[in-house]
This record gives C-alpha cells, structure tokens and sequence, in this order.
C-alpha cells in the first residue's frame, strides 16, 4: 500500500510545557503524537490549517485530560465542539457469564436447535402428507405442469451424472477386486462382489448423495429466493397453499424419479464392472452374466431400490424446509443453502446404516 | 468560497447505443450541498458512478478537487479517493464485518494509527452519524433501512472527507427518520465543512437541506439554481415536478 501520509505535514515543537503544532493536524498525521494524551498543558494551535475528526477528538481527550487549546480559530473551535458533543457514552458492559455457564450453554442451544430442527422436519413431512392426500382427493388441485418440470429438472438432467459415476464406481470395484481375489484364484467371484456391492448398497447410496447436493440446494435456492422476495406471502394471501404449489410437486418429484435413477445407476455400475472384468480377468461378459443371475439373488435389488423413496422424501423435504427458512437477506440464502446440503448428504448416510442394520435383523 | 471542488464538463455516457448524458455540464460549490433531481431513468446514479469513477466516460472531463478523474491512476487516484466519501442506496456495507468495523475498514489505510484510536475514532464516527452505542457490534442483517443509510454514512465519513455523495439518503425511509437524516445531512455540513453532492427523489429533503438544485432531464442537466429559482422554471417537466400535487405540503410548510 502506497504511504498517503506523506501528502500531510505536521510540524510538532515542544517549548517548556507547551507543545505547538503548525500544519495539517488530521489522521495522517495524528500517529505522529503520542497516544498519551498527557503530555502537555498547553497547546499552541494558531500555525494550523486543517483540523479534521480526528485530530479535533484528540485535542478534545488532551483538554478532557487538564490541557488549555490556545490560538484555535472559530470554525476549528465549533468542529472541537460538535466532536465533544457526538461522543459517544458507552452502555454499560454486559456482565460476563460465568465459565461453566459460557462453557455450557452453547452446547444446551445447540441441542435444542437440533431438536427443533427434527420437529420441523417432522412437521414439513406431515405437510407433504397432507397436501398429497388433498392431491388425491381433489386431484384437480395437484400441480401436474410443475410436477413434470421438476421430474424433468430432478430427474432427467441427472441422468447422465449418475450413470458416469456409477459406471467408474464399477470400474474401480472391478479392478480393485481383481487385484485381491487374484492371490486366492478366486476371480470369478468378483462378480458376485460387484453385484451385490453396487446393487445393494453403492449403486442406491451414490446416487442419493449426488441427488441431494444436487437438488436439495436447488430445492432451497429456488424457494429461499422466493422467500426472500416475499413471493410466499404473496402466495397465501392470494388464497395459495405453499405446500401444494412449492413443496408437493418438487418432492413427490424426487420421490418418483430418485428409484428410476437408482435403477439406471445399477444398470451402468454393472456394465462398468462387467467391461472391466473383460479386460482385466478375461471374464466374457455371457460368463458374468450366467454368475450375476445364479449367484446373486434378486433380493440385493430389492434391499437397494427399497431405500430410494426414502432416501428421496428425506432429501426432498430437508431442501424444502431449508428454503423456507431463508430470511430476507442474500447471506441466509447461501447459508441456508448449504446447510441443507450438508444435512442431506448426513440424513442419506445415518439413514442408509440403520437401513443397514434393519435389513440384516429380518433377514433380507 | 466559490470555488468549484468538482466540474463536469461536456460529460457524455452512454451504455452500448444507449446515451444516458450527452454534453451534460455540473459544478458543485465548496461547502454547498447539491441536490441532483431527475425522472427515473435518467442517469442520477449514473452520473454519481461516473464522477467517482466507477463508470467510465465516453466524452468529455470529470474534475474532483481540480485532478482530471479519468486521467489519474495509482497513487495519485488513491490519494484523490480518500478524498471523498461515497454512501450508496443500501448503505452497501461489508456482510461480513459489524459496525463499527465497517468504519474501520478506511482507517485501515492510516499507516501507523494505533487500533485503539482506531475503535474509538469508528466509534465517534458512529455516534456522528446519530447512531447509538449498541450498534457498534451489530452486522447489517441485523439493521433496519435507516440504519444501515447512517452506518453507511459514517463509513463514507471516516476519513473526514471533503466531498460526500450520497445515493437517495432519504428513500424508503419514514418521515421522521428522513427528516432526522435531512438535519444529520445539514448538521455534519456546517460541523465538518462538507461538499454535498446528493441524489434524490424526496421534496422534503431539498426543502430542507439543498443550497442549489440541479435537474437532470433530456440527458443534460436542465437548470440549476436555488429551490425558489427552481420553482419559476417553466420547463414543462420541472414545472410538474416542483408544482406537482406532491410538491404542496412542502410549499405549505413554509407558508
């Protein structure tokens, strides 16, 4: 950074008790003088031609401290005055909470943030619910138009993310598994491995993560910036239900198409891994088909594509309550936006291990 | 006490084919607030961005404090720069940083100002602005309108500037909170020797506070003069606009 005090001069003497200044006395130059305000009685001011804020509030805090201005001139004694008058009075400090209090507290808040956090979900959940049983039986009501748009938005244009991710997740089974099962001669089994990897849990579990970065922040960026603009106020005042025309179509939306991704993710990891066992193993793709069909039961499938329309509902109504939540201003957007992303992504893991848990106590 | 800290001369802007201000002309006086009054659309803002720099110039000189503004670059604009002080429509302080640290952020550029004197002189800038001592730690999400209008305010002051232009100070605020601005506006004039360079839509406020006011119409600006001068033009658009329906109940007041 370029030094713009050298565009000020200030000339300091000091004689006896006085101090004389001559010059621009502003906040370029009040660095010069000590922060002391102490250290004269008198100042001898008449060789000023600028006084500005700061250097007036200074002169102010010497006088305040017993030191006589002298040879101030008018104007520069009226700005002294209306310095003097603008100071500011400090409130009282708060008092300080204790340590344990300090210590403590923070954590209580942030327990009770979560649980209300988990009573909102619950509640959006009901509000989905509810507008879906309206939609059932009013299907007139339910937005057919906005329902296909999202299908489209969520769905389709997700298409070609998931499959690519899926195929090289695959791929990387493949190979990583050939390289291991190779040492005990067991490499026809990769397949096995593969399929009930990807079926059961990578293939479901993947494209629910890409889904939730993916459309729960577009879930919450849409409806927060519709919050913010008070399009949603405006909505219920002209006699619209939100949860009917925002909530209902965006997650019955992911609810439909999140398995259809779900099955195409399937469908691409199990080519992914069939081409690389071709390559890697020499295991003809007729050979991995006769052993995906005879080792790996159906049932793999059915464990995978059961967790999707949950995994899709969660995703779908945290990005709602998200968006809802946005205030009126740019940065809650953003952080709103996050945190559902965030809480999305964790909601899919914790739900996917105690889908998990389930499916190994009844036997499935 | 003539003398003109900024001179527009034969000032032309224009947007693609869009030509906002063509051979517009405009001096503000040392010590003078300055009202700059025009329909929507033409160019108030503009004309604000342009005389800071932030836009440039097709045609034609910005003088500030006797520096040509589009000709200067490095230090010497840097210096120009702290020279004035700008206060946008929204206040548009730093999200990030509260109150008082938003004043902070152009005493940063004082070398060797000890970070005390820092704080206290922000928070003697924030009280000027008529702002109580709780805002201080406060962040702009958590301010209303008027507020953030003040706070923005004391940023574009820390420096103790020469010249202030400021972006509609008054719009969207109440009455009382306007008129309080408007007599802010006055007070820090007459305490701080300020040049005023003001944009905006509100009556009241060059009732109340403008030395001249200049109208901007037909890309150019139209007339200049005090508000009585304003109110014998007979233009047909200035006539409407200091004569309107709206323009009463300052006429009134004064009556």
């Amino acid at each position: 950074m370029n030094d713009l005090s050298k565009d000020h001069e200030l000339t300091v003497e000091s004689a006896d008790d006085a101090l004389r200044l001559s010059g621009e006395f502003t906040i370029w130059t009040l660095p010069r003088l000590p922060a002391d305000t102490n250290i004269a009685h008198r100042f001898e001011l008449s060789g000023l031609t600028r006084l500005d804020t700061a250097a007036a509030w200074y002169l102010a805090q010497c006088q305040a401290a017993g030191a006589v201005l002298q040879g101030l001139t008018p104007e520069q004694g009226k700005l002294l005055d209306s310095v003097i008058a603008a100071s500011p009075i400090p409130d009282d400090p708060a008092i300080r909470p204790h340590f344990w209090q300090r210590l403590l507290e923070p954590i209580g808040q942030r327990m009770v943030r979560a649980l209300v956090f988990l009573r909102e979900i619950a509640e959006y959940l009901g509000r989905f619910l509810a507008a879906l049983a309206r939609a059932i039986r009013h299907p007139s009501d339910f937005r057919l138009t906005s329902f296909v748009h999202h299908c489209q938005e969520t769905g389709l244009r997700a298409v070609p993310i998931v499959a690519l991710m899926s195929f090289l997740i695959g791929v990387v089974l493949a190979f990583q598994g050939a390289v291991q099962l190779r040492q005990f001669g067991a490499e026809v089994f990769v397949v096995d491995l593969i399929a009930i990897s990807i079926l059961r849990e990578l293939g479901i579990l993947l494209t629910a993560i890409i889904v939730a970065g993916r459309t729960a922040s577009a879930l919450t960026a849409s409806i927060g910036s519709m919050k913010m603009r008070e399009e949603i106020d405006a909505m219920r005042t002209l006699g619209m239900d939100p949860d009917m025309v925002l909530i209902l179509p965006r997650v019955l939306a992911l609810v439909v198409t999140l398995p259809i991704l779900g099955l195409i993710a399937n469908v691409a990891g199990l080519i992914g891994g069939a081409v690389m066992t071709w390559f890697e193993l020499g295991i003809s793709p007729a050979m991995f088909r006769y052993r995906l069909i005879t080792e790996t039961s159906v049932e793999n499938v059915i464990a995978g594509l059961a967790k999707a329309p949950v995994f899709a509902l969660v995703i779908g109504i945290i990005g709602c309550h998200a968006g809802m939540k946005v205030g009126k201003d740019a940065e809650s957007l953003g952080a709103q936006t996050s945190t559902a992303v965030v809480n999305a992504i964790f909601a899919v893991i914790v739900l996917d291990a105690l889908f998990s848990i389930f499916f190994a106590e009844v036997g499935l | 006490m003539t003398e003109n800290v900024i001179e527009v001369r034969g000032l032309t802007t224009r947007f693609g084919s869009h030509v906002v201000h063509e051979a517009l002309d405009l001096d503000l006086r040392r010590g003078e607030i300055l009202g700059v009054v025009g329909g929507s659309g033409t160019g108030k803002s503009v004309l604000l961005r342009t005389i800071v720099g932030l836009i440039r110039p097709a045609k034609g000189s910005v003088r500030v404090l006797g520096q040509d503004v589009s000709a200067l670059s490095g230090q010497a604009r840097e210096s120009l720069e702290r020279r004035w002080g700008v206060m946008f429509q929204d206040g548009a302080l730093f999200s990030a940083l509260s109150v008082q640290e938003n004043v902070e952020v152009p005493m940063r550029s004082v070398p060797n100002l000890a970070p005390d004197q820092r704080q206290s002189l922000a928070q003697l800038k924030v009280s000027m602005a008529g702002l109580p001592w709780s805002a201080n730690d406060k962040y702009p999400a958590e301010l209303s309108g008027g507020m953030k209008k003040r706070a923005g305010l004391a940023r574009a002051l820390a420096l103790d500037p020469e010249i202030v232009f400021l972006d509609e100070p008054t719009a969207g605020l109440d009455p009382i909170g306007a008129d309080a601005f408007d007599r802010l506006i006055v007070g820090l004039r007459d305490a701080l020797n300020l040049s005023v360079f003001l944009v905006t839509h509100d009556l009241d406020t060059l009732h109340a506070c403008c030395d001249r006011v200049a109208v901007l119409a037909e890309r150019k600006v139209l007339t200049t003069g005090t508000m009585a001068e304003m109110l014998d033009v007979d233009h047909p658009w200035v006539h409407e606009y200091f004569h309107g329906p709206r323009a009463r109940a300052p006429d009134k007041g004064k009556e």
